[in-house]
């Protein structure tokens, strides 16, 4: 009887359709993906069951976090040609007689992070390179009635961009008067309209609730 | 695996590669690919944050004589937030002598309830509309739902008018969760005001503390 002889040769398999689903996959991945930029202090948002997304462009942040130093933040705008941000600056400059140069408002332009020093310290935070260096500097936006900083950002920056919206990122556990206090320096500055930030939590009433 | 096959030919002594069908080893470059591929995976974020809109009453500014506006102290229902997550409640309007608080908490049978209470004809209304839509009867686009939505509540006239305020020791937290319940329930009239002192008391004696300050009478 004739012997059925299974080649020695060692099994291969092809690969092709494995790479080219994995190419596909990488391609998706990286075009999705949107690198923010590092958030300067971590915050818990509260959870909340509005569905609304948050907004990509035209939004100016306050950011507060859980040690109660206030950070804020806007946008370039949805073009990147609109250059909000050194504008922002440079207005923010001219009234505390800073001037900044070609190359710290590029690097604030670009750097996406929420300002989180007093102006007075500014020009010292953008030159430096060091992260962490940076971070020592970042002891929040002034918010007291004698040198109120914050007033001053959301008032050019609503200059600059009158389609600015507010949001307010707040941490889980703040206690509450330190965010009546920002919406009120809000409310003085006519912006009476917020976005909280929060995250998303089912919630759903049910039948019997009603009928009783 | 797959590798480069260099096949010998055994017909004379002549080494030849055989053409075509060379085969290049993808394994590394599979291996590259899975591990950006989980990179940006894990990077990805999916669930972007969601947020909530609230809307402030006007600021009276110093010096401006605007009289706040008059609401029925039948309909009020003032909401107070206290620490460790504690709600208090009382309707119309605080006398330090008769008012008692009401504690109550977050849960589904707590605040939610008594909201519930005073709410229900709206909220049927709303849930009515709600499910005609989902089963069809009404065909409706997303846009003019939430139109429809708003405008049941705007002509809402027996609904409660919520007043929310904070006591100083309470957290965010409950702030976002207090304008959830008004979503949920669906109450029609609901805003943001400041503690007044009387309230500030009656919380001050529902938590067994004793009144400190003289400075708050004052006022």
């Amino acid at each position: 009887m004739p012997k059925i002889k299974l080649g020695a040769k060692s099994p291969r398999i092809d690969m092709t359709p494995m790479v080219d689903l994995f190419t596909l996959l990488l391609t998706f991945f990286i075009l999705t993906a949107t690198f923010r930029p590092q958030e300067s202090a971590p915050v818990d948002t509260p959870f909340s069951v509005s569905e609304k997304p948050i907004m990509d462009a035209n939004v100016m942040t306050v950011l507060i976090a859980k040690d109660k130093r206030v950070f804020f933040n806007i946008d370039n705008g949805p073009d990147t040609i609109l250059k909000f941000r050194p504008k922002v600056l440079a207005e923010m400059g001219k009234r505390y007689n800073i001037e900044f140069n070609e190359a710290e408002l590029r690097q604030f332009e670009k750097s996406g992070t929420a300002v989180g020093v007093p102006i007075q310290k500014m020009k010292e935070y953008l030159n430096t390179k060091n992260s962490d260096e940076r971070r020592v500097l970042e002891t929040g936006v002034p918010i007291d009635s004698t040198d109120n900083q914050l007033a001053l950002w959301i008032l050019f920056a609503r200059q600059v961009n009158p389609a600015v919206q507010t949001m307010i990122k707040g941490d889980a556990d703040l206690e509450f008067p330190v965010v009546r206090e920002i919406l009120s320096i809000l409310q003085d500055k006519n912006v009476n309209r917020y976005s909280l930030v929060t995250n998303l939590r089912a919630v759903e009433v049910k039948e019997d609730e009603i009928a009783e | 695996m797959a590798e480069v096959q260099v096949q010998e030919n055994t017909k004379g002594g002549k080494k030849k590669p055989k053409k075509g069908d060379a085969h290049v080893d993808m394994t590394p470059m599979v291996d590259l690919m899975s591990l950006l591929i989980t990179f940006f995976m894990l990077t990805a974020a999916f669930s972007k944050p969601k947020v909530m809109e609230i809307v402030l009453p006007e600021k009276i500014k110093k010096g401006e004589k605007v009289e706040p506006p008059k609401i029925a102290e039948s309909r009020t229902l003032n909401v107070i937030l206290g620490p460790n997550d504690k709600v208090y409640w009382y309707p119309g309007k605080a006398d330090p002598e008769v008012t008692v608080l009401q504690e109550t908490d977050f849960s589904a049978t707590g605040i939610r309830k008594v909201l519930l209470d005073r709410n229900r004809a709206l909220f049927r209304k709303i849930d009515d509309f709600q499910k005609k839509v989902i089963s069809g009867e009404i065909e409706i686009s997303q846009d003019s739902l939430r139109s429809a939505i708003s405008q049941l509540k705007k002509d809402d006239d027996t609904g409660p008018i919520v007043l929310i305020k904070a006591y100083k020791t309470s957290k965010y937290k409950n702030f976002v969760d207090i304008i959830d319940e008004m979503s949920i329930v669906g109450i029609a009239r609901y805003t943001v005001t400041d503690i007044n002192w009387v309230e500030e008391k009656l919380v001050e004696k529902a938590l067994g503390i004793a009144p400190v300050a003289t400075t708050q009478t004052a006022k």
